[in-house]
């Protein structure tokens, strides 16, 4: 394979490129899902290919294919140096990627047990017991368990001089129970929803979420929302749980802080932001108890690796300190844009703070959340709830949706809780709460500690064309909000 | 192109070599490039080459899967060797009803020489002309021009071969202008079919029009959609609960509704993987030939669309809808309508605004997501262009809303069907649709940026 890459690496510079690096990408994926007390399918999926991406008369160009030998190589790579080449011709300004960045070294995700070496017997046995469990509970129409395990195996190498090797490692599982009422449908997962909650963990992930545990109250849960009050028109004090704060934080904060975003480049899909450069440093996004950190390097994080793909280092980097703005996620080529739309401060480097990733070996890099985790704060969640006169605490997403500058969004949870004299009293259904960003950042007076602090991950995080799913984590703990308007659905 | 013989040798390869009962084989391979540009200018330019072949292999009434892009004999016998390892590990599914059987399958023309053979030059020219349009105009353009060749074999061991190869060229673009925001968006297989320049011309006036937008209190409005905003309505429509797992999981809003009127009289929606009007795909990915399969017949629901093994559970014969069983999370989706008709109607554009005393005028919906199934109650965001109408006219574009809003009774309010129709593709499948003015259609909520 290293004749490959640098086979690649020759022919875009002998056909003009000023630039070049390729990315070879061996990914395994398997995935297990249990239906109703049926196995649904086992699958084991192989990916493998590499991409050439080339900067040539100052444009951006990129090739990719899965056959692997030397001459498409060579092929792939003068593709690219003709892509790019187009792509000047309409060019503004040529590329600016800044000082070379010559890395050498290897990552592997550490884990306990290597997820692929555990039987798939065990895994269907874990499976079906959280099914049955769920089953058993009268009322439930239906039911879904899954396992996904990952392994991506990547090299990447520059005409810098870089060469870098990285495995990656994940794990990931969840359940889902349907309850079916003549007028009524209610879904309750668990550890998260819409789909698995995913670490870059071995199996010893999947043993602590303990589904089989989980699955009577989940199951349980369901049927009782069926009979639920609606959460009621109203705006009040709400208190979210560690994964919807998760999903908050990726939405309303990690979105709008990707500086390609912001300087319009994914306008045309995934939206720009309303963080515009003149913000950072004197805006106020939250309240002084919202710290939020962009953290490559946290051990587990679906976010973590060792190098980004431009072999920039995995990084930590603060995004937001007592509620001030402070960074963004930057990529080679947007941190020199806002070293020279700004000028050099404490906030504007030059340099990328290593957040470029793709979802395989035939997409470019994007910028893209790596670890955004709101940093824990002080409270237990019992204190929180018992100094809580009124108010809804809300669980677990059921419906996401925010506009194109990441400023209007609404929620809906799967479960809620009516909240009246510090004590959780009757359990709510159809939850949904809908705010302005930094309105309701700011509205936040209280974030649980490090007890309940938990690193989310989202392993579907849409961006890009052709599209592109991410995997993301998010450290987050319960957090308390003030004069949020809630209602359920009409 | 790999092309149907070297296809049909490799999978006939893969059937002497496999032990199970049963095999089946999709493979996928596509050859697409595509052009980015933000700023008025390229800034993603991108090429990719791919072959992906799914196994899938019955071991009694177990079943196992795998999945490779290696297109070696000894990746592919790795693969069989897989699935049938994780077939044998399971208890039987008592359920499944076995592989289909052959059927015939008609050809659809839908490959254009003009789309396979367009270059890098070619799509830098076109999204140029725009990039210089908008720029003109004090504008900024944002988009996407995409065109590839794909391959779709569908074979397996009781005798199904389906081969269908086809082209697409797809474009979408976001035009920028002081607040206001224009939008544009086409697919097809014929190059012909798809006149960028023109739509890069709808979209830099949509976003001069809409400049400095009004704010607008949210609230019950009367709305003329776009057919990008109608795209959306038939797209959830099909995804939530046009299945029939959907329905026969209780979670569909055709429950208990089939052969009741539900919507207006107006609306008629089919699916058809067999028109050329559309982007053709005459069979599904178990390897059965595409039903026209009407879904709501003049406001009256009539059928969800089946797979095998959701046409088995109730003693039919698939209607040819299942999607790439091969992942699970896919699988589990169930079978699902992929190539969406509306009927047209015979209003213009204009004369449905003519229509509205008070009302909205809507490009597109933005962010939708299902906040309930059972109405197909979907919250999201207006985006890219929003206009106030006063007696029968355009007054002024407005800012942007949030609504919340079930599609279904949204349907029942149907004054006016336009009678031209776009085909649009941003997802998988397409829809075909055309504009639509609705009596009422509930808004919950406005954004305003709020200051230091």
């Amino acid at each position: 394979m290293k004749e490959l890459l640098e086979r690649a690496l020759n022919a875009a510079q002998l056909k003009g490129a000023s630039y070049a690096d390729v990315r070879l990408v061996h990914r395994i994926e398997q995935s297990l899902l249990v239906r109703n007390g049926v196995v649904q399918g086992i699958s084991q999926i192989e990916d493998m290919g590499f991409g050439v991406r080339v900067i040539a008369d100052g444009a951006w160009g990129f090739a990719s294919s899965a056959r692997l030998t030397v001459e498409e190589a060579e092929r792939i790579a003068g593709r690219a140096v003709q892509i790019a080449k187009a792509s000047a011709l309409f060019k503004k300004e040529d590329v600016d990627i800044g000082p070379p960045v010559v890395q050498r070294g290897t990552y592997r995700t550490p884990v306990q047990i290597d997820p692929f070496t555990v039987p798939l017997e065990k895994k269907l046995e874990v499976l079906m017991a959280a099914d049955a469990a769920m089953r058993a509970v009268k009322g439930i129409a239906a039911t879904e368990a899954e396992m996904v395990f990952l392994r991506e195996r990547k090299i990447f190498a520059s005409t810098e001089g870089s060469w870098i090797e990285q495995e990656i490692i994940e794990s990931g599982c969840g359940i889902e129970a349907l309850a079916v009422g003549p007028d009524e449908v209610q879904r309750r997962s668990y550890p998260n929803s819409v789909g698995c909650h995913q670490m870059t963990r071995g199996w010893e992930f999947i043993e602590e979420c303990d589904l089989p545990g989980h699955a009577p109250r989940i199951a349980e849960e369901a049927v009782a929302l069926l009979t639920a009050d609606p959460c009621p028109d109203t705006v009040t004090t709400v208190i979210l749980g560690g994964s919807q704060v998760a999903l908050q934080i990726h939405e309303s904060c990690g979105h709008p802080i990707e500086l390609d975003r912001v300087f319009g480049t994914e306008a045309a899909y995934a939206g720009t932001s309303f963080l515009t450069p003149e913000k950072l440093g004197t805006f106020r996004y939250g309240s002084e108890v919202v710290n939020i950190t962009a953290d490559a390097t946290l051990p587990g994080g679906l976010g973590t690796f060792g190098w980004d793909d431009e072999g920039v280092p995995a990084q930590r980097v603060d995004i937001v300190k007592e509620g001030l703005f402070v960074g963004y996620m930057t990529s080679r080529e947007t941190a020199r844009q806002l070293l020279k739309l700004l000028g050099p401060s404490p906030y504007v480097t030059g340099l990328s703070n290593g957040t470029m990733r793709a979802s395989g070996w035939n997409r470019i890099p994007l910028i893209r959340m790596t670890n955004v985790n709101l940093l824990p704060g002080t409270w237990r969640l019992e204190d929180l709830i018992a100094d809580t006169e009124e108010g809804i605490f809300m669980d677990t997403n059921r419906s996401w949706s925010i506009d194109d500058k990441r400023l209007n969004f609404q929620f809906g949870c799967e479960i809620a809780w009516e909240i009246k004299g510090g004590k959780l009293t009757r359990m709510l259904k159809n939850p949904i709460y809908t705010g302005i960003t930094p309105e309701f950042w700011r509205s936040c007076d209280a974030v649980c500690n490090a007890d309940h602090w938990v690193i989310w991950g989202t392993p579907n995080c849409g961006k890009g064309q052709p599209s592109q799913l991410a995997h993301t984590g998010h450290g987050a703990a319960p957090a308390r909000f003030r004069n949020v308007r809630v209602f359920s659905r009409k | 192109m790999l092309g149907e013989s070297q296809i049909r040798e490799l999978l006939e390869k893969a059937f002497r070599i496999s032990p199970a009962d049963e095999t089946e084989i999709v493979l996928e391979a596509h050859d697409s490039a595509l052009t980015r540009f933000a700023n008025n200018t390229i800034h993603q330019n991108v090429a990719e080459v791919n072959t992906e072949i799914a196994v899938r292999v019955v071991v009694g009434k177990r079943v196992g899967s795998a999945i490779t892009n290696r297109l070696t004999e000894e990746a592919l016998g790795r693969a069989i060797e897989e699935a049938v390892a994780m077939a044998r590990l399971q208890p039987e599914n008592p359920e499944f009803p076995g592989l289909p059987d052959p059927e015939p399958i008609e050809p659809v023309l839908a490959f254009d020489e003009a789309v396979a053979g367009a270059t890098p030059e070619w799509r830098a020219r076109a999204v140029g002309a725009v990039c210089r349009m908008a720029e003109s105009m004090g504008a900024s353009a944002a988009g996407a021009l995409s065109t590839g060749i794909y391959e779709l074999a569908v074979a397996n061991s009781r005798g199904v071969f389906a081969y269908h190869a086809g082209t697409e060229v797809h474009f979408t673009t976001v035009v920028m202008c002081d607040e206001g925001s224009g939008y544009a968006h086409r697919a097809a297989w014929r190059l012909t079919d798809l006149d960028v320049e023109s739509l890069g011309r709808s979209a830099v006036d949509k976003a001069l029009r809409s400049r400095n937008p009004r704010p607008i209190e949210p609230g019950v409005y009367p709305v003329v959609l776009e057919p990008y905003a109608v795209d959306d309505i038939l797209s959830w429509l099909g995804y939530a609960g046009a299945g029939a797992l959907a329905v026969q999981e209780g979670r569909s809003w055709m429950n208990d509704r089939i052969g009741r009127p539900i919507m207006s009289p107006m609306v008629t929606i089919w699916d058809d993987g067999r028109d050329p009007a559309g982007l053709p795909l005459p069979f599904d990915f178990e390897g059965v030939p595409r039903q026209r399969v009407v879904i709501v017949e003049k406001g009256v629901p009539r059928s969800p669309v089946y797979d095998t093994i959701t046409a088995a559970r109730e003693g039919r014969r698939s209607t040819g809808h299942a999607l790439p069983r091969s992942r699970p999370q896919t699988a589990s989706l169930g079978p699902i309508p992929i190539h969406l008709f509306m009927a047209p109607g015979e209003a213009t554009l204009e004369e449905m605004i003519r229509q509205v005393d008070r009302g909205l005028y809507i490009t597109r919906f933005w962010y939708t997501r299902l906040v309930h199934p059972r109405d197909c109650v979907l919250t999201g965001m207006t985006r890219d262009g929003v206009f106030w109408i006063e007696k029968g006219e355009i007054a002024y574009p407005v800012q942007n809303l949030r609504f919340t809003q079930g599609y279904v009774p949204a349907l029942a309010q149907v004054r006016a069907v336009g009678k031209e129709r776009w085909v649009l593709s941003e997802g998988f499948g397409f829809t075909c649709v055309p504009a639509l003015l609705l009596e009422a259609f509930t808004f919950t909520g406005v954004t305003e940026m709020p200051g230091r």
